[in-house]
């Protein structure tokens, strides 16, 4: 017998320029652990923010019913009331509050305005005992690790009576141990009768868990199916089963010398100083050669880039950093700028532009000692090279004193772009460069990229998109939790085997 | 004051790209940025018709600028911690700490007076020093931070005085702070003006002179360059209404006394902390430090060094004004400089300068702190009692600060 809790049918979602989901069905049955799949951007947390109500009924089209009934949601609260609650991948405990408080927030056990402190502990325990998480419930959660606050998030989605639990990569910060513990609980909120949605990349724990897998790509449904069925290779080949849509440039590389090599890169995480979130990597990149850094979403790969650009991120950096045949020490950004390593960050917004100041100061922000006598700036000169970047990266914009937050994505990836090129450096590291920005846009930074290997630089590309990285990329390396699990010539690489290495869970190879 | 609004002061909206090489800019006159010009202009105009002129009589003029001098050194200070997204709540304390310790060094020590200067502004750059370790280097905000040092270089002001005021200062000092530079030619008729100090009046000459000379070249090299610049017509206007105003400016004072020491040191500061943020690597990297400190971080600007020298220079700064302000009482005091720091802060904000940092000019803060003046001074003509021009003032900071998160939101709107 089979009792429908969950239809999503004909879901679209439209972003400024971007079809984020494209006509989406899914159902999901009562009592269920049903996992969604597919690459990173292929849709699933839009998906989820749709069913959940942070985008509201209205903003998108087609119809949701839940338990029979039609869904018109129009925020969180109006989801969570009928019981269905989202878990995110960075959770949102408030870290000074205790387990109880934590769990209750919003939802205070109260009378007039007044908290029952004993009602609420006692509540609190009795949720703790059923996640089976053995702490008090007056524990503030900043003396938590990740694992043990997923379980409060837990908690706290029961104290709502939750009928389908929704979980985004619940697994994705947890040690083994604390997975493992997780998911033995999820199979028994299961037996308990809760539906759970599991968002994962790693394919063993849904192969594991879940009862069936619908995949996502590009916004769409591709299919559903028992787990019984299915293989992690035919999960595999669904995620990436996709046409070549876009359009590369033609490239003839000519590959020279060696310029960086990283060596044994180990690179702890700042919060949890026991975690290593990149071990002891070794990647090699030569002039006029275009590498890739493929890997999921937490393998690692902007840690990894930006411990080596000056130890940006991560904490007990080890390993070992040799340019053009010696070793450097590269222990701030200045110093990695002066060793000829720029990194263009995948968050422009947020860590790449000075978005109030225009074009031309952020042009030269990273290298403006090439335009200062004696400490004072060139203005004039300064305006000359900002022109010159806007004529020979074609960004769209009536001057250069433009202001940047003005611009479009792509244009304001130009910008960036210039940023770093006119630091001149000889290894670019560029993560995620095509971001949110649209198709012809991203032909022209292919382009510029190209240019930048013709040069004589070498460039490391870190791309969620994995056809990006075999269009344009000479070689493509792959990260795994932390590892480097593969290295692939272009012409041997696929969309299926970058993504088994990509998938491939850590071994421990003998010295 | 005698510094005109920069290019910057203009949005630029030039036509389609790839026009010819003579590249007039289409004006759009920015009510946001030259707001404060007008509501300085607007102020000092309603106080003339109100006090029957008396307002920018040569007397009051010359008061106005000696009686607002030391808020204003400060609020240059303080701009550019603003820009850079911190805030300094101490300088009143430190303008009494710095103010107290010259006056021991004077006058129970004896030390010459050069050299007490010199030490007084290297105290105030060490206390600068010890606020900017805390920001910067251990990462407390600078409220907590400068909060603490209002405490406690107040506390160190009492110990030096132990209660009660120093005084008097050398002659040198009192001059400094109140007096006025010596007619060294003798004065000439101005008609029906009377007569007038000829010296002030090449002195003014001179500087109108250098503001031409000095817009004239930027314009021709911009022109080099193939950078739009203005109409000439529009140019024309931009350097004679400054230069007017000074010419207006030196010729009052020049009938009263010539002109004030401290109008000197502020023009010498005002030109060359403009300079320092339009032109400096350092100037550039305080408002990329506010725009986006981790967008900073990542272009290998030295964050931590940048904000320590600013605290560094807010100290010397306080101490600047700790030097004329006692100098122009003629003794220290323990409460002297007491919410010098409001006014400070309020001149920068009216000023324009966003309370999330990255924006924000030296002209700006002195304008703002000149409108206060005004308002203190017009009010005081007009015998206005203490509640109605505090009640004045807090409006127009209100009002200042809510035009600039209005004209955000529509601009952001707009988009």
């Amino acid at each position: 017998m089979t009792d429908t809790i969950l239809r999503m049918s004909g879901i679209t979602k439209t972003f400024p320029g971007v079809k984020a989901l494209q006509d989406v069905d899914i159902e999901v049955r009562r009592g269920e652990i049903h996992a969604i799949c597919g690459e990173n951007g292929a849709g699933k947390s839009t998906l989820m923010k749709v069913l959940s109500g942070v985008y509201p009924h209205g903003t998108y089209e087609g119809d949701i019913q839940f338990e029979g009934e039609p869904c018109n949601f129009s925020g969180i609260r109006d989801s969570e009331h009928r019981g269905i609650v989202i878990i995110h991948q960075e959770l949102a405990l408030a870290s000074n509050l205790s387990i109880a408080e934590n769990i209750f927030l919003g939802n205070e056990r109260s009378k007039r305005g007044w908290i029952n402190w004993n009602e609420t502990n006692a509540a609190a325990d009795e949720l703790l005992r059923r996640v089976g998480l053995q702490e008090k419930a007056v524990t503030p959660v900043v003396e938590l690790g990740v694992g043990k606050q997923q379980l409060v998030e837990i908690a706290k989605a029961l104290s709502k009576d939750v009928k389908l639990l929704i979980l985004d990569e619940p697994t994705a910060a947890l040690n083994d141990d604390d997975s493992a513990h997780l998911l033995n609980l999820l199979r028994g909120l299961r037996d308990e009768g809760i539906t759970c949605v599991i968002i994962s990349h790693k394919l063993n724990e849904v192969m594991g868990i879940s009862d069936r897998v619908t995949i996502l790509r590009d916004g769409r449904t591709i299919w559903t199916n028992e787990i019984e069925n299915l293989t992690e290779d035919k999960i595999i080949s669904g995620m990436v089963g996709r046409d070549l849509e876009h359009r590369y440039p033609e490239h003839e590389p000519t590959i020279g010398e060696e310029i960086l090599r990283i060596e044994d890169w180990t690179v702890y995480s700042p919060t949890q100083p026991d975690r290593a979130l990149v071990r002891k990597a070794n990647l090699t990149l030569r002039r006029g050669e275009i590498v890739g850094l493929a890997g999921l979403m937490g393998a690692g790969r902007t840690e990894l880039a930006m411990s080596v650009f000056g130890r940006s991120y991560g904490v007990n950096i080890s390993g070992r950093l040799i340019k053009d045949g010696k070793e450097i020490h590269a222990r701030s950004v200045r110093e990695a700028i002066d060793h000829g390593i720029a990194y263009a960050t995948e968050d422009r917004k947020r860590y790449g532009l000075n978005l109030i100041e225009d074009i031309k100061r952020n042009v030269s922000a990273a290298a403006l000692s090439k335009l200062a006598k004696g400490g004072w700036v060139d203005g004039n000169e300064e305006f000359k090279v900002a022109n010159e970047y806007r004529a020979s990266m074609n960004i769209k914009a009536p001057t250069v004193e433009a202001v940047v937050g003005k611009l479009s994505g792509g244009n304001q990836q130009k910008v960036v772009l210039s940023k770093w090129i006119f630091t001149d450096p000889d290894v670019l590291i560029l993560d995620e460069p095509t971001r949110g920005i649209d198709v012809g846009a991203k032909y022209e930074i292919y382009t510029i990229i190209n240019r930048l290997a013709d040069e004589g630089k070498a460039v490391l590309v870190i791309s969620s998109e994995l056809p990006e990285l075999l269009g344009i990329c000479d070689r493509i390396y792959t990260l795994s939790a932390g590892r480097i699990t593969g290295e692939v010539p272009r012409a041997e690489a696929t969309q299926e085997s970058l993504m088994t290495l990509m998938t491939k869970e850590e071994q421990e190879v003998a010295p | 004051m005698t510094v005109a609004p920069t290019n910057a002061d203009l949005s630029i909206d030039k036509g389609p790209a790839g026009a010819q090489n003579k590249a007039t800019r289409k004006v759009n006159f920015d009510i946001k940025s030259s707001g404060i010009y007008i509501a300085l202009a607007l102020l000092v105009v309603g106080f003339t018709v109100a006090t029957g002129g008396d307002l920018l009589a040569p007397q009051n003029l010359s008061n106005i600028i000696v009686q607002y001098s030391y808020i204003l050194v400060l609020a240059i200070g303080m701009v550019l911690i603003i820009i850079a997204g911190h805030i300094d709540l101490s300088v009143g304390s430190v303008v009494a700490a710095t103010g107290a310790f010259a006056a021991v060094m004077m006058v129970d020590w004896h030390l010459a007076w050069p050299i007490a200067v010199i030490v007084t502004l290297i105290f105030g750059a060490v206390i600068g020093a010890w606020q900017g370790y805390w920001v910067a280097y251990f990462g407390i905000p600078a409220f907590i931070v400068t909060l603490a040092g209002m405490l406690l270089f107040r506390a160190i002001t009492y110990m030096i005085l132990g209660n009660k005021g120093i005084g008097p200062f050398p002659d040198e000092i009192r001059t400094l702070a109140n007096g006025f530079t010596p007619g060294f030619l003798n004065n000439i008729a101005l008609g029906p003006l009377g007569g007038a100090d000829l010296f002030s009046i090449i002195v003014g000459v001179l500087v109108v002179v250098a503001l031409v000379v000095v817009q004239w070249r930027a314009r021709a090299a911009r022109v080099r360059y193939n950078q739009a610049v203005d109409p000439m017509w529009l140019f024309t206007l931009k350097v004679a209404g400054p230069a007017l105003l000074v010419m207006f400016l030196v010729v009052q004072l020049a009938r009263f006394r010539n002109l004030p020491w401290v109008l000197v040191l502020l023009a010498v500061l005002v030109v060359g902390y403009t300079f320092v943020t339009n032109r400096a690597v350092f100037g550039r990297q305080i408002y990329a430090v506010g725009g986006n400190l981790q967008a900073a971080t990542l272009s290998g600007v030295k964050v931590k060094s940048v904000v320590f020298w600013l605290f560094v220079n807010m100290g010397v700064l306080s101490a600047v004004a700790g030097i004329i302000f006692a100098g122009r009482l003629n003794l220290a005091g323990p409460t002297a400089g007491n919410s010098f720091e409001l006014d400070a802060i309020a001149a920068a904000f009216i000023g324009g300068a966003a309370v999330q940092g990255g924006v924000g000019k030296v002209v700006g803060a002195i304008t703002g702190g000149l409108i206060m003046g005004v308002i203190n001074n017009g009010a005081g003509l007009l015998g206005w009692q203490t509640e109605k021009v505090m009640l004045a003032k807090g409006i127009v900071l209100l009002a200042a600060v809510a035009f600039d998160v209005w004209s955000k939101r529509r601009t952001a709107g707009a988009k």
